[in-house]
């Protein structure tokens, strides 16, 4: 038993290193690290950066434009683009809609939709969740009506994120309404720029419009955008349920955001002359956090290890969806405790584009809040926590 | 990367449970606890017959030469079983201090009866005002001539009243909780002065307070150079914590197992219980703690055969420790709610288990010990 990698994966994180040292660009880590987000032509800058490379597509077969890289090698780029911060690729296109495109999509389809995707040149939003349909997704009411050789699409969406990006969409449509909910759903490829889509902005605690709403009023779209077979959509869908998802656990982010954490947390006064990286009671809570971090470490080390030598991905990552997500918020929760007063400024725009004036500080203490209550939706996302419980105790526990 | 047994691994893993299966009933147990002695000897010589004992031995004292990884294997089977027999104090505890410290012609007259299972040894560490601080140590050891003279006390001696020989740890010189001047010496059970108050711990487990009112040993008694023993003594507590998580995880695993199963065939209001989705989602955190302890107690194991500092080694020890006596309370507890009141009974094993998990928790320092321990380095 070892945790140790071979001498290639050594020089595997090496290259890595290296390439992500010279060309992830200065002025984007010093965004990040600033804590303010990058634009779409920056995010589609660096996705387009890693495509040069060959290295857009790490979970993609080589056959689509993937790297063919193994568990572990895509493991390795994970966690050293997360420890310096640097996003991975847009996961709406390239994780979610490419594999079902690649698993149960045409040839035709193959070639029309996944080369935009490995070069960036189409950015995609999931049309999954509907305002009445959010854990029980199957009971989504959007319909789609053959009409020759269209779909006439109507109804809604949302939770859209980055929707108003977004070049296309993928859909469960409803359409059957005589089945089972689950077999009536069909997975439709739409272009956002279609006539009778609308959004709506929806803005989220911390003042960003992240997600929208989108409706769907008699939208045509071309029959041969349907995936697969007619009502068949929710089986589609499922595949996203169980497929690879590297990373999931966020461990790379939460140690560098522990490590800056612990840095402003030494400069700070605890109000008594000490400072609180010392203050006991925050040391403790620290503390705690690097422990479960380790815990969450060696968690998803054991699952690599187990899908690495052939094992099919199980409910394992939902263990680290849900102490992942928490660990996170968890770590959120210190930055509030550690800004104090200095969270409570409420100046989102600061954070934006073209702020011009000064921000307000020290450091980053005021994207403390913002940040904690953004943050508030990773326990919700990708199958609530709730749901991942759910899915333990059926398929683990045999509940 | 690799995370799977090796095959001497599986192979010592199949032993002890085909051993538990053939010998560990829950009333072949009650029956061990309830001797005088506590374990039962027959066991203690088919361990030693099935070669056991020399697992954490380095190859040149006659051992197996296993590692920190070997050990967790064995103990997370001993931790299913609930077994009692005094493997830690004996072996990991006594055997790694006599391997660490004592001069080849200490060793020799030990190491060897050890393995074959002719020697029981108690390591005495603990004191009234120490709790988890190895280095507080009041009880004294005043060389005279070639003579050391013993005085003080010792708190919760696993294993003193079956032990051939203790294993004390003594000042002999500086305050109370210096790091240096601490030893440790080898007293024979029958040495005069030696106060020896057997009992029984919660967790089934014979212990005892043990009291030095002027015990006088040679000088020869003592393991490595005078007042050096400290790190020894962490470095061997370190592997031992590592170890009794494993057990933990082992307990703590089963009890998970056996109140999802009591769930399934449990009825109130005309439903297995384990329908209810208040209980199902405690099953899940109870499953999850169990995998995350798991985790991190590979993660000690295997920081503590690899190369890293010292400080780094005891820093995983701690992060385990600590975690694993998180998934203690939480799934020891939720083991017994969820029994109901057959939980609280002695009938049943699960409320054993929970005994024995949460006297691991408290077992060379608690989560809060090992939480402040791993901040501090």
């Amino acid at each position: 038993m070892n945790a140790d990698f071979t001498s290639e994966e050594l020089a595997f994180q090496k290259e890595v290193r290296t390439f992500l040292d010279s060309e992830f660009p200065l002025e984007f880590r010093t965004k990040i690290d600033a804590n303010r987000r990058l634009s779409k032509e920056e995010i589609i800058c660096w996705q387009k950066i890693l495509y040069k490379k060959g290295w857009a597509a790490p979970t993609w077969p080589v056959e689509f434009g993937g790297t063919g890289w193994s568990q572990i090698q895509r493991h390795i780029f994970a966690t050293e683009m997360g420890l310096i911060g640097a996003p991975e690729p847009v996961p709406f296109g390239m994780k979610m809609v490419a594999p079902i495109i690649m698993e149960y999509g045409t040839n035709e389809q193959q070639k029309r939709f996944l080369p935009d995707i490995l070069e960036s040149n189409a950015w995609w939003c999931q049309g999954y969740s509907e305002p009445n349909s959010g854990s029980d997704l199957a009971s989504l009411k959007t319909t789609a009506v053959r009409e020759g050789d269209e779909y006439i699409v109507n109804g809604a969406k949302t939770w859209n994120t980055y929707g108003q990006y977004a070049d296309w969409i993928f859909c469960l449509v409803r359409t059957d309404n005589t089945v089972k909910k689950q077999e009536g759903i069909s997975f439709l490829l739409i272009e956002m720029s279609s006539p009778g889509i609308t959004l709506r902005p929806i803005v989220l605690l911390d003042g960003h419009p992240e997600v929208n709403e989108v409706f769907f009023d008699d939208v045509r779209v071309p029959a041969n955008n349907l995936i697969g077979e007619e009502n068949k959509g929710w089986t589609y869908a499922k595949l996203l349920l169980t497929h690879e998802r590297s990373n999931i656990s966020g461990v790379p982010r939460g140690k560098r955001r522990l490590g800056t954490l612990k840095r402003i947390a030494a400069d700070t006064d605890d109000g008594f002359g000490g400072s609180m990286l010392e203050n006991s009671s925050f040391k403790k809570k620290v503390a705690e956090v690097e422990i479960e971090l380790r815990a969450l470490e060696y968690s998803e080390l054991r699952t690599l290890a187990a899908l690495s030598v052939g094992k099919a991905p199980g409910p394992e990552s939902s263990i680290l969806k849900i102490v992942g997500t928490e660990l996170s918020q968890e770590i959120d929760e210190l930055f509030v405790e550690l800004a104090a007063y200095s969270c409570l400024p409420f100046v989102p725009e600061q954070f934006e584009d073209g702020f011009q004036g000064v921000p307000l500080g020290p450091g980053n203490s005021a994207y403390a809040a913002l940040n904690y209550f953004n943050n508030r939706k990773a326990s919700i996302y990708g199958g609530s926590n709730e749901i991942q419980r759910n899915i333990i105790c059926k398929h683990v526990l045999g509940l | 990367m690799d995370f799977s047994y090796t095959q001497e691994q599986q192979m010592l893993k199949e032993s002890v449970q085909k051993f538990v299966q053939k010998n560990y009933a829950f009333d072949a147990r009650k029956q061990i606890i309830a001797s005088e002695e506590g374990y039962s000897k027959e066991n203690w010589e088919l361990f030693a017959e099935l070669g056991w004992l020399t697992v954490p031995f380095k190859e040149e004292d006659g051992g197996f030469g296993g590692s920190a990884v070997d050990l967790t294997v064995m103990m997370d089977e001993f931790g299913k079983s609930n077994l009692v027999e005094p493997f830690t104090p004996t072996v990991i505890l006594s055997g790694g201090l006599i391997s660490t410290l004592a001069g080849n012609d200490q060793k020799s007259g030990l190491l060897g009866p050890l393995m074959e299972g002719k020697l029981q040894l108690a390591c005495a560490y603990a004191e009234a005002d120490s709790r988890f601080n190895l280095s507080s140590v009041s009880t004294t050891a005043t060389v005279e001539g070639d003579q050391v003279n013993i005085e003080g006390g010792k708190i919760n001696v696993l294993n003193a009243s079956n032990a051939d020989k203790l294993l004390v740890v003594a000042r002999e010189s500086g305050g109370r909780t210096d790091r240096e001047g601490i030893s440790i010496f080898l007293v024979d059970s029958d040495s005069e002065g030696l106060l020896i108050q057997p009992y029984t711990n919660v967790d089934g487990k014979k212990a005892a307070q043990v009291g030095f009112a002027s015990v006088s040993i040679p000088l020869t008694a003592r393991l490595g150079k005078a007042g050096q023993a400290l790190s020894a003594l962490e470095t061997v507590v370190d592997r031992a914590t590592v170890a009794v998580s494993a057990e933990a995880v082992g307990a703590l695993e089963v009890l998970l197992q056996k109140t999802v199963e009591y769930s399934k065939t449990r009825k109130q209001f005309g439903s297995p219980i384990g329908t209810f989705q208040a209980l199902q989602h405690r099953m899940a955190d109870m499953f999850i703690e169990c995998q995350l302890a798991r985790s991190i107690v590979i993660m000690a194991a295997m920081k503590l055969d690899g190369s890293d500092s010292d400080v780094e080694k005891s820093k995983a020890v701690s992060a385990a420790k600590s975690r694993v006596g998180k998934a203690i309370e939480k799934v020891g507890q939720e083991a017994i709610q969820i029994h109901g009141g057959i939980g609280m009974t002695e009938e049943l094993d699960v409320g054993h288990l929970f005994k024995r998990v949460t006297a691991i928790d408290i077992q060379f320092g608690n989560s809060d010990y090992h939480t402040a321990k791993f901040a501090s380095l």
